[in-house]
């Protein structure tokens, strides 16, 4: 009964926050904080989850939705990126309204889209079925394609058009994947009802047609991939995570990539056992250095300070990719904590970036200087998450990086991680010299100098947002050992050998 | 229904369904693809509904059939209405001049059916019936949509383009397994609805933005 009860409630408190947002509007003393509420409950759920996991899957609502470590620690990465984001929204919004840039009924379809957002997020790490799991993923799509495209301007059309067709297209290719899955499952004599089960099928993987399978395999991680933002079909997210408000970037770059990962983790729990490793390790790999290669040359001349964070999205998820490539318990490991890091530090960057933008009106990284000396809070978070993002220590995703790497050279990988960390050089020298112009430096005379809203006038809970993540971030990297046995117990689940 | 007629309907069907796609690639007149897109919703119904005929009407070809009942609603009468009316307002008729022209088009549609042919030879491999032998039909058409999308440039073609990806993997759940579980087929039909409001209203917005639904302008975001 509990069981079910931390099952439902993820799914069911962002949706209530998202019902009390389409009665009452967004006000500002009371349904702004419903957001916030949510995720902490979500967070908390999550938690509670990973603990009742650790020992086992459990299973909910007729067998619809299940929890094991892997579903409960995705979960608690959805709260902890949906949290900050969430307490960031009303100063944001505030902000966006004192400019003329949002009214009312904005504010209120702001208020219902995220909410749903998140639900369908946290849906689709529950869901047993595959199919459950597209359908979640695809609703992602639907939710945020009005955010994305807030503005109205031309650039937010454009980008939202993007999102949407690209999105769905790509997506689409998944879902011909679970069509042929199901079919092979059909015939090693799967009962329908369980065909698309996640669980099931990595069971019963070895009866399962190869060459039907194979087909699926390549359909799913292309289209999964996708939406996850890995080569070749990332066009749309730089357009898509420059353009959305800063809180949803922050949730787009820093939690709905890796929920569109995890189910390509799902997808290879099953093809490792029907086709043995090295299908889905080529792939990966292939995949993984292409994202990142794509991330280095356009990082190179990258003049956007919100692009710039978006193709650093795509290079870490093409890190990922290239850790659940190698495939070691040693590797998923580390991909794990890298999600959350990389979570945790992207939205601190994103929602920093907000605040950079509201205050100088342009995303440009030349219109930005001397930002240290002007407005300390949010450049020290952006710089401090920017420092993170590069894999710097002591945030975790410094002791992550390491672990793909040393996992890499350990399963024989060596060429593939060295190609990975040369291009990883070239994206340190090019953030590295665009945050430096940012933040040091002489403020540039002229107008619009002088109108900075000063990170100390920032109100309480959108500092606390700011300072909190990267916060989160360094203490997983001093020390991560509260999370060793639930991130073992996850890789275990999807069949990583030591 | 005897075994001879039931594959010369499922012939039939996929024919017509086929048919319909490689004539979208054909005609630029926009309510005339709007229109072929209608029919080809209805031989995917017609499709399912020999399926489930075939499978006996007391048993799970029950459910086929009503299912095929809420295919033909949705796919040849509500989203062709919501096509229509977006075409209605745009006061656009034709489709600009398309990258690839008419004939290389049908050129195209030939080859991609070749290649959906080869790709399909391990599922036909593993159930040779009637039914999964006319999966490449329905893979073709994904294809072709794809195809669409690519190479069209006008927003409402990219719509229908999408759709008919949507048709042709709909398509060919119910060849290969008489279709995916029900609450997945409800969802993913909830996702097509609700992706074609959204295109809908980005469309005017688009209009409103950039004065046309020329796909050509969207070149403002780029690195």
């Amino acid at each position: 009964m509990t069981t079910t009860a931390l099952l439902i409630a993820p799914v069911g408190l962002p949706l209530l926050a998202a019902a009390s947002h389409a009665v009452y509007g967004w006000r500002p003393r009371s349904t702004a904080w419903s957001g916030a509420a949510a995720a902490a409950g979500l967070l908390a759920c999550g938690v509670a989850l990973a603990a009742a996991a650790v020992d086992g899957p459990r299973t909910g609502l007729g067998g619809l939705l299940r929890a094991d470590a892997l579903s409960a620690y995705m979960l608690i990465v959805v709260g902890a990126v949906a949290l900050p984001a969430m307490l960031a929204s009303p100063a944001y919004l505030a902000a966006e309204q004192a400019a003329g840039h949002a009214g009312p009924a904005d504010l209120r379809r702001y208020g219902v889209l995220t909410q749903a957002f998140v639900a369908a997020m946290a849906l689709a790490v529950l869901a047993a079925s595959l199919g459950v799991l597209w359908v979640a993923v695809e609703a992602t799509t639907i939710c945020t394609a009005f955010l994305v495209g807030h503005r109205r301007t031309r650039h937010a059309t454009e980008a939202a058009w993007k999102y949407v067709v690209i999105c769905s297209a790509g997506i689409a290719l998944a879902f011909l994947g679970i069509v042929l899955l199901n079919f092979a499952a059909r015939h090693a004599h799967v009962p329908s009802s369980d065909a698309l089960d996640w669980a099931v099928l990595a069971q019963d993987a070895a009866a399962l047609d190869v060459d039907v399978t194979r087909v699926a395999v390549a359909l799913l991680v292309l289209g999964f991939g996708t939406k996850a933002g890995l080569a070749p079909l990332h066009a749309w997210l730089p357009d898509a995570h420059s353009q959305a408000p800063a809180p949803v970037s922050a949730l787009m770059s820093g939690v709905l990539l890796s929920v569109a990962f995890y189910a390509v983790l799902r997808v290879k729990a099953i093809a490792d056992a029907a086709l043995g490793a090295g299908f889905t390790r080529t792939l990966l790999t292939a995949v993984a250095l292409a994202s990142l290669a794509v991330a280095a040359a356009l990082l190179l001349r990258q003049r956007d300070y919100k692009r710039m964070l978006a193709y650093s999205s795509i290079e870490h998820m093409g890190l990922i990719a290239l850790g659940a490539a190698i495939g070691t318990s040693l590797a998923v490991t580390a991909v794990l904590l890298h999600i959350l890091g990389h979570g945790l530090a992207k939205s601190a960057a994103f929602l920093a970036s907000g605040h950079i933008q509201q205050a100088t009106g342009s995303t440009r990284v030349d219109a930005v200087r001397g930002l240290l000396a002007r407005v300390p809070l949010t450049a020290g978070v952006f710089g401090a998450a920017l420092a993170a993002l590069l894999g710097f220590p002591p945030f975790s995703l410094f002791a992550s990086e390491l672990g793909v790497f040393r996992a890499g050279f350990a399963a024989g990988m060596g060429w593939a991680v060295t190609a990975a960390l040369l291009l990883m050089l070239v994206i340190v020298a090019a953030v590295a010299a665009r945050a430096g112009r940012m933040l040091l430096g002489a403020p540039r005379p002229g107008p619009g100098a002088a109108a900075l809203v000063d990170g100390a006038r920032l109100p309480r809970s959108a500092a606390l947002a700011l300072v909190a993540a990267p916060a989160a971030c360094a203490a997983l990297g001093a020390t991560a050992w509260p999370l060793h046995t639930l991130l073992d117990t996850a890789a275990a689940v999807i069949g990583a050998q030591p | 229904m005897s075994d001879v007629t039931y594959v010369r309907l499922l012939d039939l069907a996929c024919g017509v369904f086929l048919l319909a796609a490689v004539l979208v690639l054909w005609r630029r007149d926009l309510a005339a693809i709007v229109r072929l897109f209608a029919l080809q919703g209805a031989a995917l119904a017609a499709l399912v509904t020999v399926l489930g005929v075939h499978e006996g009407l007391d048993g799970d070809g029950a459910e086929l059939v009503a299912l095929a009942v809420g295919i033909a609603v949705l796919r040849a009468v509500v989203l062709p209405r919501l096509l229509r009316r977006a075409v209605a307002d745009g006061g656009e008729a034709r489709e600009t001049e398309p990258l690839v022209n008419v004939a290389a088009s049908l050129v195209v549609a030939a080859g991609l059916a070749l290649l959906s042919y080869a790709v399909t030879r391990p599922v036909v491999a593993l159930e040779p019936s009637p039914a999964v032998h006319a999966v490449p039909v329905a893979l073709t058409v994904v294809l072709i949509g794809f195809f669409v999308l690519v190479s069209r440039r006008r927003a409402l073609s990219q719509v229908v383009g999408f759709l008919l990806v949507d048709n042709g993997i709909t398509a060919v759940a119910f060849l290969t397994t008489s279709g995916v579980p029900l609450i997945v087929e409800l969802g993913v039909s909830l996702d097509v609805l609700l992706a074609v409001l959204v295109l809908q209203v980005l469309t005017a917005r688009m209009r409103a933005a950039f004065g046309g639904t020329d796909l050509d302008d969207l070149r403002e975001l780029r690195d």
